[in-house]
């Protein structure tokens, strides 16, 4: 496929990680905020192919993934109601709820459909005027436009049984909130491409030079990786901190005004909880006021909910960069996609999905296990 | 779930007063919401995230980061520069 096969090519690959290991003089630590990135770095081996002392640390930009597990019960309680047809994107169906998942509770006898857009579930809303239709609205800002028309088409078209249960998270802010940590090692940034394509890159500058970090705006495919990570290198070699974009073709500095004016009519700031994380202030979208009769936590009560993880899982600690996948104690024994225990081994994006499905099996040695699981 | 695919616009017109279009991916035609890149014509890529095109694909600037791509490494192989110490030969994927 155009502009896909040409940023693939293994020849040009080999040579721009030359180029890295030509400017490189020192250890560097550098964060891919995006699961989507990380999917390609270990899809395709480039960390393998860096110089040793270049450490890719995995970031926390899986929406799955981050999705708090209180908002998890929610959706299963209300895909469980009589009368609703619980739409979602299928990453979600095996996110492990406190009890169950999406696929437990549709085999139950629930009405769950997978879909591939938020406009699928509009149009069912439409066909099914007596039902009520509620879509697990998730994502980071590149998702925010797709949600956002969905429940401005809905509103405009008069749909008063479309409503979204809504978990949109933020990316600048989460990089801040890593910045701030006081335990962060993370020097530079390759700031995720798709989300820039929606909100452009203006945000960054205050924060590189506020925490004298380069970002480098990056995109998916092997070449355009390494040509993020070269550029990220030369600026911490060189002792500088600014935004950089290494993904044209695709991102302007000023992004999709169109798309950003929806995001700020449909959605305002909120703060989010993400799941392994924590609270972090001012990191999310829920719809805003004009539009709350849309929103399904407003409409349906769903009572209590008492959130239980999973002891086992330390899949906040791989969200926050603290431990590698593999170094997890529960990686392949007690957790595997089919079997999963958090939400990073259930993903398409999620880091420890990533190291299984590509063969990132050699468990750690026992010292690494026990230097890591320090807080 | 950021993934996002660059796709060949084909067709262009409106439903349930949406701007939307036929964009096809290497072989795959699927319907895509255009309301965002209301500019892009028909023969124009775009990237396409979750049923809707994000941005329109800047030809000349892929071309151009192509171009730098493949010239990368040239012109330290032609003066002879050594093979840094830690390079793993056929690593590249």
């Amino acid at each position: 496929m155009k502009y896909l096969e040409e940023f693939r090519d293994g020849e040009v690959a080999q040579r721009m990680a030359q180029e890295i290991h030509r400017a490189t003089t020192r250890s560097w630590a550098i964060m891919e905020v995006c699961g989507g990135q990380t999917h390609s770095i270990i899809r395709n081996g480039i960390d393998q192919i860096l110089p040793p002392g270049i450490e890719l640390i995995h970031g926390p930009g899986c929406p799955v993934c981050v999705t708090p597990l209180a908002l998890i019960d929610k959706a299963l309680a209300i895909a469980a109601m009589p009368n609703v047809i619980f739409c979602s994107f299928g990453d979600m169906l095996r996110v492990p709820g406190s009890s169950k998942d999406l696929f437990r509770v549709k085999s139950e006898g629930a009405d769950v459909r997978i879909v591939y857009s938020p406009l699928d579930a509009v149009n069912l809303a439409r066909a099914n005027p007596t039902r009520e239709v509620v879509f697990f609205g998730i994502g980071f800002e590149t998702t925010g436009p797709a949600n956002a028309m969905a429940v401005h088409l809905a509103k405009q078209q008069g749909l008063k049984n479309f409503s979204m249960l809504v978990s949109h998270v933020l990316v600048p802010p989460a990089i801040e909130a890593i910045l701030s940590s006081p335990s962060n090692r993370v020097q530079a940034f390759l700031a995720a491409g798709h989300v820039c394509s929606v909100m452009g890159y203006w945000q960054y500058p205050p924060l590189c030079e506020k925490y004298n970090v380069p970002m480098v705006v990056t995109g998916f495919e092997p070449l355009d990786i390494l040509e993020g990570i070269r550029r990220t290198v030369l600026q911490l070699e060189r002792g500088e901190a600014f935004v950089e974009n290494a993904y044209a073709r695709a991102v302007s500095f000023e992004g999709n005004q169109r798309a950003q004016d929806l995001l700020n009519q449909v959605f305002e700031i909120s703060d989010r909880t993400w799941r392994g994380i924590g609270n972090i202030p001012r990191s999310g979208w829920r719809l805003s006021e004009a539009y709350r009769s849309h929103d399904a936590e407003h409409r349906f009560a769903v009572g209590d909910i008492h959130t239980e993880e999973s002891a086992l899982c330390r899949s906040g600690d791989v969200l926050r960069g603290i431990l590698k996948p593999n170094h997890c104690p529960a990686f392949g024994n007690q957790c595997t996609p089919r079997n999963p225990l958090g939400a990073t081994m259930v993903s398409s994006e999620g880091a420890c999905a990533a190291y299984f499905n590509y063969g990132r099996l050699a468990s750690a040695p026992a010292a690494a296990v026990g230097a890591a699981s320090q807080p | 779930m950021c993934l996002a695919v660059p796709g060949q616009v084909q067709e262009i017109y409106e439903a349930h007063g949406t701007l939307m279009g036929k964009v096809n991916f290497g072989g795959i035609v699927k319907e895509i919401c255009l309301a965002y890149v209301p500019e892009i014509q028909v023969g124009e890529y775009t990237i396409v995230h979750v049923g809707f095109a994000l941005q329109c694909i800047d030809e000349a600037s892929a071309k151009e980061t192509l171009a730098t791509f493949e010239k990368m490494g040239l012109l330290a192989e032609e003066f002879g520069e050594a093979e840094p110490p830690n390079a793993i030969p056929g690593g590249a994927p």
